[in-house]
């Protein structure tokens, strides 16, 4: 029953996974990565991780994704639709992939005690992680938050609209973007 | 289901979101793949949480989401700079420094 539902998800996130890299419309893709995103949700509840596939969902399939949309609609002309994918790069692309799956796969079969059928040790539920976060780890999550802060503002920075004046204008503009991070430090 | 069928999943699913960081041109579709092959870790970590008892796993996971997402909040600015300048948004473009 367990590896009949791990099979349902793997399957659904492998093939959502395809149909992200290999879809004509970017906007597909996009919603292929929520689909793919979600059997990955699916998984973590199934690995006893329920705060994390919350998250997973919240953020991800939540954030993300509708993030990803945004950024695309921004990105693109109107009735744009060239070709998305080369041939010429596509199958180095899949050589490529194709040999790191190849090693990866093998590093894992030919390592014991990965398939042994253990019975996993207790589930961490959300208020064991939450006790790992802020008593344990607390320097790391603070780190993390201020990291946080420092990318949306220099994401903000970095596609704040210029005024229009061409690349007169850009220069000082850009200078100030690239001072203001040794202003933060 | 075992820690190896979980590992075996991750790496396909990485190397599936490396197919898509090679072969795509547009900025946002390689930064869709970027989000799976930081997925596939995520899995990674919890699956090995999960396997080997204790909240390390959880914990890295939580803070890699994080970064996940302070990854693309910087990668679709500039994705929204490079089409400002170009009219387009190929990464070929982004091959000067200045201009």
């Amino acid at each position: 029953m367990e590896s009949l539902g791990f099979g349902i998800l793997a399957g659904c996130a492998l093939m959502s996974a395809f149909a992200v890299v290999r879809s004509a419309n970017l906007v597909h893709a996009v919603l292929w990565l929520g689909v793919t995103l979600v059997a990955t949700a699916g998984l973590y509840a199934m690995l006893g991780a329920s705060f994390l596939a919350s998250v997973q969902v919240l953020l991800y399939v939540g954030g993300v994704v509708t993030l990803m949309i945004f950024g695309l609609m921004m990105t693109r002309r109107h009735g744009d639709s060239g070709p998305q994918i080369e041939d010429v790069r596509s199958a180095p692309a899949a050589l490529a992939a194709i040999i790191l799956f190849g090693a990866t796969a093998w590093a894992v079969v030919s390592t014991d005690g990965l398939d042994a059928p253990v019975t996993p040790p207790p589930a961490v539920g959300p208020a064991a992680l939450g006790r790992a976060l802020v008593r344990d780890h607390v320097l790391a999550f603070e780190t993390i938050s201020m990291l946080l802060l420092v990318a949306i503002v220099g994401a903000i920075v970095i596609a704040r609209r210029k005024d229009p004046g061409g690349a007169a204008a850009a220069a000082p503009a850009s200078a100030a973007s690239v001072a203001v991070p040794k202003a933060a430090e | 289901m075992s820690l190896a069928s979980c590992l075996l999943l991750a790496a396909a699913l990485f190397c599936v979101g490396l197919y898509g960081l090679l072969a795509r041109r547009q900025i946002v579709a390689i930064l869709l793949s970027i989000e799976l092959m930081a997925n596939a870790a995520n899995l990674v970590f919890v699956a090995f949480g999960h396997y080997r008892g204790g909240a390390l796993g959880q914990v890295f996971a939580v803070f890699s989401i994080a970064l996940t997402v302070a990854e693309v909040a910087v990668g679709l600015a500039l994705a929204m700079l490079l089409y400002r300048r170009h009219g387009d948004s190929r990464v070929e473009l982004a091959s000067e420094m200045k201009r």
